[in-house]
């Protein structure tokens, strides 16, 4: 078998990334619905998402307005005249058996997303390409119940929930990204967390991946070096987080790289990724392309955006991420390698939410580099999606600044707080997280420690200070680590001068 | 027999205004009349007496007030089938939907409730509105009341069947290639497609989307007037639907006026495949509005010979879609849901039993029409045929203020005879087919006899000008019915209970 860098350096990897969000309206794409997450299942439905007999979609403008400016922060055209169209399929999950979607007409096309990667060599900047961004309806939940797989086959009963039927969609899909050599399972990554940021700072969609409202699709393709056609690509669904999407992509070089090199084919198929594994599995063969018979949707009016309209859109759009990081650079005063780190690392938007919750910049980058990124690691999750908020961050920073922590004990409040014990206050009260400042009886601990180490007392008395840390040790585990060192050694100190 | 059946909607909104007669007993009238002929007709799927006594009693006790009530208050309506009514049995003529009660009603019924229109039930059609004679029905033919052994039209056979006999003097239909027109036509009555977007489809259950339309269908101009404005508007519920006024419809048909009107007659809608005494009344009409000062000429639309075929790709394809979510998982029919079958195992049983013939033959067609690899050779192509036939139209209104030709070539043919040749029974709606693909409106209204069985004269004005329809057809109407002693419908058999059955 191929090591990675083996894998590198016989194919070149060939990238596309199809991103769907949730759009964050409060009514659905063609209907007044909510779209509210976890709801008592077909409860935000009406003939319209139900797919009546007689029931017609009317568009929601907050969606359009939404893509707009999706399309506009990715550098792409906003088209005059853009068409929905039907894409006919059966599935149970879906009320109508066609979903609208776009097709040969979207609202937008020919983008591009700068993303910035640390490598060796330093920082650099990958142009992905934009092909399309276009505006669909979600379909319906579907459970399977019994069996084994909990998949459609061999279930016993599926119970069908439409909360989430007609919730608007919008389809990012990139060009197919070469030139990432190596780094195409990071750079993809890059991606998908630039994308995240842009629709967060957007405004348009709460982007939680683990929530299904922002899913990728990852497919990719090697082809021998030289032979300059691409290979049969495979599409990894079922990527829910950015490690993920990471992971999956590595896992399908390897895959696809030892098919080749077997003398196999890839099978052009669609394939889920499995979480525990980290590797794909086969889901249904594209050999056969479905037909989804696509035509103009004939109840809607096509989409035609003023270009008034979309200037005024333009004017709207918040800074973009990679000049905005730049200047919390200068502003932070943060040097290029702890800067490329905090990009790397995701937490720039973190950080910035700590400060703006009263954090010094420096101590929020200390925290979400550090201590919190140690903990992520641990867990093999993102720092973004750790349990604990930039405000629980900040006030925990408070704590420490006014010395009702130390930086030690506040270590402890951060893994409460992740542990989901509550937040910082709740973690300090049930665990009884507390400095020892009363002098008297931090005084009263370090007499007990002298009494119980009359000869090292005496080391220190004849000038021997680093003596006194054995001491200092007694003393804080006789507190139970809840005295703040510094002062326990001024005391010591004091005392046996 | 009560008279009241056989006044039009205009005389009885006249006595309800003046309080001459109830609205509980108009409604009354009708029913009575369904019990004694529809045995025999078998216009209507389902008759809501006892919903249609309460509306009437609302509308009574409304007037009682002193309440300021629209023309129509009080006067019954027969609902084709197509429509959702909240609670009420909806089948659109199909297996597949037996037994759907529908959880919302249709924003044209809503607007009939809040005219105070009584809604007397559902009226018979073609499965899905698929056909030209209502024999596609999955629950019985409808009967022609001029001669119970032909067909009464489709696929609204039974709006204008309820209609012609009296049972009902104002009905809701809807036309996709003609199912308005061309029962008009065979039955003797009066039936207006107006302009696409001009009434709401929200709640119409979709056959072809973008040839859909609802319109009013009554015994009268006038009447037809009168339930077109109840009906139209904008609907937000509707994205198709115009954002504009609704034309003045009942001023134009009050109008009658067709003095210095230019008329064109279309070269492509005549001549071989029409009948002779649908030629001859045809006509005799022009001749009418020829005296009554218009001006005739003949005009080319050397596009509309291709109409049928691009319908024919275009209606199944946009069907073939719209009916997908006839599945068996949310309402209606489901089969072989014994839990030893998957979903989609039900959903391909219940569809291959619920429905019928003419409805498979469609998605079929549609499914293939709309298939990659074919999509640019027959669905592209049938658009561009569309388009040409627009500018047809385009081109003949420009010289022209309305258009005109028979409704259809032959009059109402003997029950089955079409039944086992699509093709023929297509033909039907070959001069009512180039309206829809257009999206201009038209109307039908009878132009006389033709061995004994009623011709329609089909009059076409550009979009959004539906007075105009009303403008010509009034007078046409006024001096016609001068001729023959009242409307075509006064010559109507007199149905009796035992008639046919």
């Amino acid at each position: 078998m191929l090591t990675y860098e083996q894998i590198i350096e016989k194919y070149e990897p060939a990238l596309g990334l199809e991103v769907h969000v949730e759009l964050g309206t409060k009514t659905k794409m063609f209907c007044g619905c909510p779209t509210e997450f976890g709801a008592e299942p077909n409860t935000q439905v009406c003939p319209v998402c139900l797919g009546m007999p007689g029931a017609l979609p009317f568009v929601n403008e907050r969606a359009i307005e939404s893509t707009i400016l999706i399309g506009l922060a990715l550098n792409c055209s906003i088209a005059p005249m853009s068409r929905f169209a039907r894409k006919n399929y059966f599935y149970p999950d879906m009320p109508k058996n066609f979903q609208i979607s776009q097709y040969d007409e979207p609202i937008c096309t020919d983008g591009y997303l700068d993303v910035e990667y640390e490598t060796p060599e330093g920082m650099k900047t990958f142009r992905i390409e934009i092909e399309r961004v276009h505006m669909e309806e979600d379909t319906g939940k579907s459970l399977h119940v019994g069996g084994a797989t909990g998949r459609i086959h061999g279930a016993e009963y599926s119970l069908l929930d439409y909360n989430r039927a007609g919730i608007p969609l919008v389809e990012i899909v990139t060009k197919t990204v070469l030139g990432t050599e190596g780094y195409a399972p990071q750079i993809a990554k890059a991606y998908v967390k630039e994308l995240r940021d842009i629709l967060r700072a957007l405004g348009v969609s709460d982007v939680k991946m683990e929530q299904g409202s922002l899913r990728c699709d990852a497919n990719i393709s090697l082809s021998p070096r030289g032979s300059g056609i691409l290979g049969t690509r495979s599409e990894t669904k079922n990527v829910n987080s950015l490690r993920s999407v990471e992971r999956a992509i590595t896992s399908e070089m390897h895959r696809h790289a030892q098919r080749l090199e077997a003398g196999e084919r890839v099978v052009q198929e669609t394939r889920h990724f499995q979480e525990d594994s980290g590797t794909t599995r086969s889901g249904r063969s594209k050999e056969q392309a479905e037909d989804y018979r696509y035509f103009p949707e004939p109840d809607l009016l096509p989409v035609a955006p003023s270009a008034e309209w979309i200037e005024e859109l333009r004017a709207q759009l918040p800074e973009r991420p990679s000049a905005h990081r730049a200047r919390l650079q200068q502003l932070w005063q943060v040097p290029d390698k702890e800067m490329a780190a905090m990009i790397n690392a995701g937490v720039v938007g973190i950080v910035e939410e700590t400060v703006a919750q009263g954090a010094d910049p420096t101590k929020a980058r200390t925290w979400w580099l550090g201590e919190i990124s140690r903990l992520a690691n641990e867990r093999e999750v993102e720092v973004a999606e750790m349990p604990i908020t930039p405000k629980d961050v900040a006030e925990i920073i408070a704590l420490v600044a006014a010395g009702e922590l130390t930086d030690k004990l506040a270590r402890q409040v951060v893994e409460g707080v992740i542990a989901g014990e509550g937040k910082p206050k709740e973690v300090i009260a049930a665990r009884g997280i507390k400095v020892v400042s009363d002098e008297g009886e931090l005084v009263a601990a370090i007499e007990r420690a002298i009494a119980a180490q009359p000869e090292t007392a005496q080391k220190v008395r004849d000038g021997n200070i680093p003596a006194a840390g054995a001491l200092i040790g007694a003393v804080m585990k006789d507190t139970k680590g809840q005295a703040d060192a510094a002062r326990v050694r001024e005391l010591l100190l004091g005392l046996l001068a | 027999m009560s008279e009241l059946i056989y006044k039009s909607a205009a005389q009885l909104s006249e006595s309800l205004a003046k309080k001459e007669v109830s609205a509980r007993e108009v409604t009354q009238a009708h029913l009575d009349q369904i019990t004694k002929v529809d045995q025999a007709v078998h216009a209507f799927l389902f008759v809501d007496t006892e919903g249609a006594l309460a509306q009437a009693d609302q509308v009574d006790a409304a007037r009682a007030k002193g309440e300021n009530l629209g023309p129509l208050a009080g006067v019954p309506l027969a609902l084709k089938d197509i429509l959702a009514q909240e609670g009420i049995p909806t089948t659109c003529g199909s297996k597949i939907l037996e037994g759907w009660r529908p959880p919302y009603s249709a924003t044209v019924v809503k607007k009939l409730r809040a005219a105070g229109v009584v809604i007397l039930g559902k009226t018979n059609m073609d499965e899905f509105a698929m056909g030209s004679s209502t024999e596609n029905s999955a629950f019985g033919t409808t009967q022609n009341p001029w001669d119970l052994t032909r067909i009464p039209g489709g696929s609204g056979g039974g709006s204008a069947a309820a209609l012609a006999a009296f049972e009902a003097p104002l009905a809701i239909g809807s036309d996709t290639g003609g199912s308005i027109r061309q029962p008009a036509a065979v039955t003797g009555t009066v039936g207006v497609k107006p302009t696409y977007g001009g009434v709401s489809r929200y709640g119409v259950i979709a056959y072809s989307s973008s040839l859909d339309q609802v319109g009013p269908c009554a015994r009268t101009v006038l009447d037809t007037a009168l339930l077109h404005e109840v009906i139209a508007g904008h609907d937000d519920y509707d994205a198709t639907s115009i954002n504009a006024p609704t034309p003045p419809v009942v001023a134009a048909a009050k109008r009658a006026d067709v003095k210095g009107m230019k008329i064109g007659v279309i070269k492509e809608l005549s001549g071989d495949g029409y009948e002779s005494g649908v030629s001859e009344r045809f006509e005799e009409s022009l001749e009418i509005l020829r005296s009554q000062g218009a001006t005739i000429e003949m005009v080319s639309c050397p596009n509309f010979d291709y109409g049928l075929a691009a319908y024919y790709l275009i209606a199944p394809s946009e069907a073939s879609s719209n009916l997908a979510r006839f599945d068996a998982m949310r309402y209606g029919l489901r089969v072989g849901d014994d839990g030893s079958r998957s979903a989609e195992e039900v959903m391909s049983m219940t569809r291959a039993a619920g429905f019928g013939r003419e409805v498979k033959r469609r998605i079929v067609l549609g499914t293939y029409a709309l298939s990659a690899g074919y999509y640019d050779a027959y669905y592209g192509s049938a658009q561009k045929v569309r388009t040409l036939i627009t500018q047809d139209f385009a081109k003949a209104f420009s010289s022209v203020d309305v258009l005109v030709s028979p409704t259809t070539p032959t009059v109402a043919f003997p029950i089955g005879a079409k039944s086992n040749d699509p093709v023929a029974m297509y033909l039907s709606d070959v001069a009512t087919i180039p309206v829809n693909l257009a999206g201009v409106a038209a109307m039908s209204l009878p132009a006389g006899l033709s061995e004994g069985l009623p011709v329609g004269f089909q009059i076409i004005a550009p979009a959004m000008k539906d007075d105009r329809l009303y403008q010509v057809g009034a007078a046409l109407e006024r001096e016609l019915a001068a001729k023959w002693g009242g409307v075509l419908t006064t010559k109507a058999p007199k149905l009796s209970s035992s008639a046919g059955a």
